[in-house]
């Protein structure tokens, strides 16, 4: 995260976000018609601009243009120019050709004179104007802002959805802002690292997990939960030039965890017990149920990973299962997925660990095929993770009492990135041997289908994670089985029955040990 | 000084001299004589043909016939000086090409480029060919990788985990897999 802003900075953010509104409000009052006013954002603070509107043009009068850039307007016969520090703008009038600095441009129509002023397309903005002054200037005409050098007014688009349990918003800013996200009591405050925002909030109806949403100041949204969104989860990624973060808004974790699996083809779990109602978790608390799922696709790239005798590559492989996975995963359990990799392309060790840590995943799963110097082996084997030391860090790993923010302490386990799989190597082992028993009869195993080894891309991942070779391609035979469809359905499904039945596990057997 | 008195100090020194000798020049002469068929000078030792071929018994490791893990078999390796010595030609047996049935987990070509040992640590430092000549897959390369684990850990009791470094770097697995970034221990999993 950035540093927080500076108090002075900070009022000069919430001077625009205020101003900005005042403005916006104002110029409407102002009988602007149909066409709202542009804002012009600069360091200096937001600067209302009125809109004329004439044959259905889009107009701004170029004297509040000379008032708000310092521009120096001289109108001759037959010829308009507008200088700014030595470089001249000479305009035509009945003209769409302009010439900027010496070099000639078109705008959409020819200036028009309305009530003794003389009127310019908005284009003039960026086209002559942005030549000739001193900092860029961007016009943003569907949210009818005019940004006025370097200050950063990301996009931020809000998109809000249904959950099985439960709502998530996916709140997308770009070019990529950072923010953050803090709980008020019935609020969540969403603050970016920006100098203003470019937004259009949503306004949906008042729903059991949503309020509303609401602008605070110029780069602070206010989430409003609603009576039944106890919980709220948050995690934050980067899609090219987006920052992307996600919200869900869930009732008490005990009310999801008894929620039942709506898997028809899945073996009937026990009947999970009616647990007792307990005290509302505190926010940001782990939850004993799964809500996301990683799936790594090995390899990548210029990585191919093992080759098959009749040229089936271990990459392409594991991210055609993976994908199988994930849309098994969320269409039946309504679990968010994440893939390390969707496409061929190389991830490096420790990016695979990050995405499932950084979006808090509750399980990890690493694809990948095997081969063998013997042309014999055959079968899916799944392995944890092992430490060369494990036993002595395990034993090391004593709570720490740390404060926390609002006051108070709270007990820790302080644990190296390179160890953090550490903690879960029991868990692991039980969805490993879930996934055996599920695969078991549809899935050929190996003659050794379970074991342990120092796992390089296991040993940094902070949930239960595994890595499951799915067969051999040193085998032909094999490795027609792995290339078919069908199979890798079956593969899909039996790891998704395994989720299932370890989402059960952790939700009433093992709640105690997260 | 009186005769007998004098006569007594001349005794006296006679006994300082003979034990004198006996202990400065007899006894080194007599000691060396007695040790020299038992522990050569390693001077000595070196220009010896018979020395030089000297052996020890070691365990090697190799595949065993399912695939799955790895085997030990008994061998002979040259004898060294040293743990360090002792460990490069141990490493050197293990890296050679297998005679048939056998078959090595190593890559053919892979050459030892150097060893060190210290502090119950060895680094094992290859050339690229473990990877460059390694198929895919976590089998094979967590029996590569045991093999010369297994190799030192099992036969060098100065050794207790081996760190496998690649053209003279670090890295973190050969082919995607086993995590190498540190010493790794014996690991009875991978082998019978």
């Amino acid at each position: 995260l950035k540093p927080r802003p500076q108090p002075s900075e900070s009022i000069f953010l919430i001077a625009i976000g205020l101003a900005a509104s005042v403005l916006m409000l104002a110029s409407r009052l102002a009988g602007q018609g149909a066409a709202p006013g542009l804002t012009l954002l600069t360091r200096d603070g937001p600067r209302p601009l009125a809109i004329s509107v004439v044959s259905d043009q889009e107009f701004v009068a170029l004297d509040e243009l000379a008032a708000a850039f310092q521009l120096a307007v001289r109108e001759e016969p037959g010829a308009v120019s507008v200088s700014y520090k030595g470089k001249t703008i000479v305009l035509t009038p009945d003209q769409t050709i302009a010439s900027v600095a010496g070099r000639m441009i078109s705008l959409p129509t020819r200036p028009v004179r309305s009530g003794g002023r003389l009127l310019v397309p908005i284009d003039f903005l960026s086209r002559a104007v942005g030549p000739i002054y001193d900092a860029r200037i961007e016009v943003r005409r569907a949210s009818h802002l005019v940004v006025v050098g370097d200050l950063r007014v990301p996009r931020v688009a809000i998109a809000i959805e249904s959950l099985p349990v439960g709502m998530r918003l996916t709140i997308d800013a770009s070019p990529q802002a950072t923010s953050t996200l803090t709980r008020d009591g019935d609020q969540l405050l969403i603050k970016f690292d920006a100098d203003a925002l470019d937004t259009t909030l949503p306004a949906p109806a008042p729903q059991p997990f949503l309020q509303g949403l609401r602008r605070v100041d110029a780069v602070t949204l206010a989430v409003d939960l609603g009576p039944r969104a106890v919980i709220y989860r948050s995690s934050n990624q980067v899609i090219d030039t987006t920052a992307r973060l996600s919200i869900e808004l869930l009732p008490p974790a005990t009310e999801t965890a008894a929620t039942p699996a709506p898997v028809p083809a899945a073996p009937a779990p026990p009947a999970p017990p009616v647990l007792p109602a307990a005290d509302p978790p505190a926010f940001g608390q782990p939850t004993s149920a799964i809500r996301t799922v990683t799936i790594d696709p090995g390899h990548g790239g210029a990585d191919e990973g093992a080759r098959g005798v009749q040229g089936l590559l271990e990459k392409n492989l594991t991210l055609i299962v993976a994908r199988r996975v994930k849309g098994l995963l969320e269409a039946r359990l309504g679990l968010r997925v994440l893939l390390t990799r969707d496409d061929d392309r190389h991830v490096a060790f420790d990016d695979r660990a990050a995405v499932a840590n950084n979006n808090k995943a509750d399980l990890f799963i690493s694809l990948h095929a095997n081969a063998s110097l013997k042309p014999g082996a055959t079968g899916a084997s799944i392995l944890t993770a092992a430490f060369p030391d494990e036993a002595r860090t395990r034993q090391e790993l004593v709570p720490e009492r740390v404060p926390v923010f609002g006051g108070g302490s709270r007990d820790i386990e302080l644990v190296l990135w390179n160890q953090a799989q550490i903690r879960y190597i029991d868990q692991s082992a039980v969805f490993m041997r879930t996934l055996q028993e599920r695969f078991q009869g549809r899935v050929p195993l190996d003659v050794r289908p379970t074991g342990r080894a120092p796992l390089r891309v296991l040993a940094s991942t902070n949930m239960p994670a595994v890595l499951v070779d799915l067969g051999y391609l040193s085998n032909p035979e094999q490795e027609r089985q792995l290339a078919n469809g069908e199979f890798q359905g079956t593969v899909a499904q039996a790891i998704l029955d395994a989720v299932v039945l370890f989402r059960d596990y952790l939700a009433h057997g093992a709640g105690a040990e997260r | 000084m009186t005769r007998s008195s004098a006569l007594s100090a001349a005794a006296l020194v006679l006994v300082a001299a003979v034990l004198a000798w006996l202990l400065f020049v007899g006894l080194p002469r007599w000691y060396a004589t007695s040790r020299a068929p038992q522990a050569p000078a390693p001077t000595e030792a070196a220009a010896s043909p018979a020395e030089a071929e000297r052996k020890i018994k070691a365990r090697l490791f190799y595949v065993s016939d399912d695939g799955r893990s790895l085997t030990s078999v008994e061998r002979e390796v040259p004898y060294g000086a040293d743990s360090g010595a002792q460990a490069k030609a141990i490493l050197e047996a293990q890296m050679a090409p297998a005679a048939e049935p056998l078959l090595s987990a190593v890559p053919s070509g892979t050459r030892l480029r150097a060893v060190f040992v210290a502090n119950g640590e060895a680094y094992v430092d290859v050339t690229g060919d473990v990877i460059s000549a390694l198929p895919g897959g976590s089998l094979n390369e967590l029996l590569t990788v045991y093999t010369l684990v297994g190799a030192l850990t099992a036969n060098l009791p100065a050794v207790n985990a081996v760190q496998i470094l690649v053209d003279g770097k670090e890295v973190d697995t050969l082919t995607g897999h086993v995590d190498l970034r540190q010493p790794l221990t014996r690991n009875p999993e991978w082998v019978q």
